[in-house]
C-alpha cells in the first residue's frame, strides 16, 4: 500500500465478514480497516467507522479478545429514492486478539469523524524492562 | 461427483406461482449481480464512495470520508455536475511504534457526479458528522416537473 503524501486515494473495498457466532441484526456487516501499532506503554487501534455514532460504538475486552461493533443508521428517510448506490451502510464488526495484558482501568476511546483511536494502555508488569548488567 | 447447487433448482410444482417465483427469484439475483451486490460495488476504486438519492425537492449526496477534517474538504456545484474533493492525511505517531497493522490510506481524492437534473447552486448546503459527508441539492425552480392540468 503506497502511503506516500500526493498519491491518490484508493477507495478501500469494504470487506463483508462472516462471524463466528451469526449476527441476526439485519444488513451487511462490515470488517473497518484499521492501523495498529504499539510502543513499550501501549497499543493503539485506529478505525475507520464513517456514521457510526460515539452511542452506538461497542468496544468489548474479554479475555484477551477485543471486539469492536459500531452500528450505523441509515441516513436516508423513507421519501428518497436511490440515484446512485455505491455503498451499503451496515454494521461494524472486527475482533482482535491481544497479546499482552492491558490496564483495563485506563482504556481510553475516541471517535472523531468516523475515526476510532483506543489506546490501551499495558499493565505495568507487562511491559518490557531493560535489565542493566552489573560488572564486579 | 460434487454438485454445487447455486440456487434451488427444484420445479416448483406445488404451487400454481412456482415458475413465476422461479423467474423472480432470477431476476432479483441479476439484479443483485448488476447492482454490485455480490461482486464488487459500482465505482469501485474510487473513493470516496457516494450514494446519491432524490426526493421531490432535493437531491441528496452522501459520502463516507472517515478521519478527513472538514475543512480539508472542497465541494463545488455547477449547473448538474458536483465535485467533490479533497485529502486525507494520517497523521505521523511521533514515538517509536512498530506496526501490527496498516491498512488505513491516505492520499488526494477528486469525484464528479452528473446529476440527472440541475441543481440549485446558491442553495446547496453540506453537513459532516461522524465521518458522513451529507449535502442537500435543492433541484432548480425551471427543472422541475411540472403538474400539467388536462381540461376538459
Amino acid at each position: 500500500m503506497a502511503r506516500e503524501a500526493g498519491t491518490e486515494i484508493q477507495k478501500a473495498e469494504k470487506a463483508g465478514v462472516l462471524t463466528a457466532p451469526e449476527h441476526t441484526r439485519p444488513g451487511p456487516i462490515y470488517s473497518p480497516s484499521v492501523d495498529i501499532f504499539e510502543n513499550d506503554s501501549s497499543i493503539t487501534v485506529l478505525a475507520d467507522m464513517p456514521g457510526v455514532r460515539s452511542q452506538d460504538l461497542n468496544i468489548d475486552l474479554r479475555e484477551n479478545m477485543l471486539t469492536l461493533t459500531g452500528r450505523v443508521t441509515p441516513a436516508e428517510n423513507a421519501k428518497e429514492s436511490d440515484v446512485l448506490r455505491e455503498y451499503h451502510p451496515g454494521t461494524f464488526y472486527r475482533q482482535f486478539a491481544l497479546s499482552d495484558t492491558i490496564d483495563r482501568a485506563k482504556i481510553d476511546a475516541k471517535l472523531t469523524h468516523g475515526v476510532l483511536r483506543l489506546e490501551l494502555p499495558k499493565i505495568e508488569k507487562a511491559r518490557p524492562r531493560q535489565i542493566s548488567v552489573r560488572t564486579d | 461427483m460434487l454438485v454445487r447447487r447455486v440456487w434451488p433448482s427444484r420445479p416448483a410444482f406445488d404451487s400454481p406461482f412456482g415458475g413465476f417465483d422461479q423467474v423472480r427469484r432470477e431476476m432479483l439475483r441479476l439484479f443483485d449481480a448488476v447492482a454490485g451486490e455480490t461482486s464488487g460495488d459500482i465505482g469501485a476504486g474510487a473513493f470516496p464512495p457516494l450514494n446519491v438519492t432524490q426526493d421531490d425537492e432535493n437531491f441528496y449526496l452522501r459520502a463516507e470520508v472517515p478521519g478527513i477534517e472538514p475543512d480539508e474538504l472542497s465541494i463545488s456545484a455547477v449547473r448538474n455536475r458536483v465535485s467533490l474533493a479533497g485529502k486525507r492525511e494520517i497523521p505521523r505517531e511521533h514515538d517509536r511504534v512498530s506496526y501490527h497493522r496498516r491498512e488505513r490510506a491516505e492520499g488526494s481524492f477528486n469525484r464528479t457526479v452528473t446529476l440527472p437534473m440541475e441543481v440549485d447552486a446558491n442553495r446547496v448546503t453540506a453537513r459532516c458528522a461522524d465521518g458522513l459527508l451529507t449535502l442537500t441539492l435543492p433541484k432548480a425552480e425551471d427543472a422541475k416537473p411540472r403538474q400539467i392540468a388536462v381540461r376538459t
